[in-house]
């Protein structure tokens, strides 16, 4: 019985690992697409350099989840060499750039979702979660401060930027819920004092996003039933296209190296 | 064979891939360096998770000790406590300036600043003048942002305080 525990506890406490890596993996993947795309070079070069970030705090989750996997996995066995279910990144994380504003407006939602997560972690039972949350906040508090900067500029900006970012908002809004909703590996996982109740987290990132969409005159959609499940390995259509062109190398040619 | 000092000193050569003129100890992410016979262990802090100098960084401090004489060098990681700009020595801050990055001021005006509209005034490193505007809050690297000096015209890059 014990034993049967013992195996559950550290699996949620590697599904709980691999939810926060995932997310920031597969968001750092949708920024980079950006690279040579941006509106204005030095737009190009924050975003990528969010995506830069975002793919620096996967790699110390995915190195750490590979560690307390012993399978003999490493990082760049986990990011490219596992199927669309096993990826357990939160929804809003895959779906597509969209133009400019949504782009930025999802930063905007993650970034401050991150933000909540990030301290809540720092006491983790996890001591090297805790670590790389630590280091994480650092950085994610200067994309909070990019996408509602831009947030704020298109919002309450012209007709048209106002329109599109307040469809990017109604279309995104829906998948904010999943940051908040507790599966059975969250609840494992504040049970095991590795994290906090996910449903704790929603009034501090309410306070960090509202007043950024009041200032940019846009109107907050209401909750809806509506919750995605990617964090439980079921995606959107928009994964698996996500992941032939991320996993194109290592399928090609695999185990290439530079 | 080094000693613990002797393996400090010839980190304190080892220059940083993207900004030359300061070494990796003044840039403050050398935490530990441990000599014991042939053997070197060096605790390195990254400065932020994607940069692409640490592993450019994890091996030139190999092959300076090596070439010092240390038969073995391990290098370890350590994340926490985090790096924060405010462990680059002052020294080297001025260092930054001369070659023409504005250096981070103290990291806690940092995580004080709100979200929205933040810009941190930051002097001209090539003229002096305070009046500058910032480009974007993100630079050729991860580390820095672009400024623009109204008053000599030159473009610049900040130092983020993190």
């Amino acid at each position: 019985m014990s034993t049967v525990t013992a195996t559950s506890a550290s699996a949620a406490q590697l599904d709980y690992v691999l939810r926060i890596g995932d997310s920031a993996l597969i968001l750092g993947q949708r920024l980079s697409e950006w690279c040579g795309h941006g509106p204005v070079i030095e737009e190009d070069i924050a975003l990528t350099n969010t995506a830069l970030d975002l793919i620096g705090q996967a790699r110390l989750l995915l190195t750490h989840a590979a560690t307390l996997e012993g399978k003999g996995r490493d990082e760049d066995a986990l990011a490219f060499l596992r199927a669309e279910h096993a990826y357990r990144n939160l929804t809003i994380c895959e779906l597509p750039n969209g133009d400019f504003g949504r782009t930025v407006l999802r930063n905007l939602l993650f970034a401050a979702w991150q933000m909540q997560l990030w301290p809540a972690l720092a006491g983790s039972t996890d001591a090297q979660l805790a670590a790389i949350a630590g280091k994480s906040v650092k950085e994610s508090r200067y994309h909070l401060q990019h996408a509602a900067d831009w947030t704020v500029r298109l919002g309450d900006g012209t007709e048209v930027s106002h329109a599109r970012m307040q469809r990017a908002l109604d279309d995104l809004w829906p998948y904010t819920a999943e940051f908040f909703a507790a599966t059975a590996t969250d609840e494992q996982a504040q049970a095991a004092g590795i994290g906090p109740a996910l449903s704790s987290l929603a009034a501090g990132w309410e306070q960090a996003v509202l007043p950024v969409l009041e200032r940019a005159t846009l109107k907050v959609p209401a909750r809806t039933p509506f919750l995605s499940h990617g964090k439980e390995g079921r995606h959107s259509e928009h994964m698996g296209h996500l992941l032939a062109e991320m996993q194109y190398l290592q399928r090609a040619f695999p185990g290439a190296k530079w | 064979m080094l000693t613990t000092e002797q393996a400090w000193d010839v980190l304190a050569r080892v220059a940083d891939p993207e900004i030359p003129v300061i070494s990796v100890t003044e840039l403050g992410i050398v935490r530990e360096v441990r000599a014991q016979g042939p053997a070197v262990e060096v605790v390195v802090t990254p400065t932020y998770s994607g940069c692409p100098a640490t592993e450019a960084i994890g091996r030139s401090i190999a092959a300076a000790l090596r070439e010092a004489g240390a038969a073995d060098v391990r290098i370890e990681t350590r994340l926490a406590p985090p790096w924060s700009t405010d462990w680059i020595a002052p020294q080297a801050k001025e260092k930054l300036r001369r070659f023409g990055i504005a250096p981070p001021g103290a990291a806690a005006a940092a995580v004080a600043a709100q979200t929205i509209g933040f810009v941190p005034r930051v002097d001209c490193p090539l003229c002096g003048s305070g009046n500058t505007e910032r480009l974007s809050a993100f630079g050729a690297t991860a580390c820095k942002a672009l400024y623009r000096c109204r008053d000599c015209r030159e473009p610049f890059e900040h130092f983020k305080p993190l």
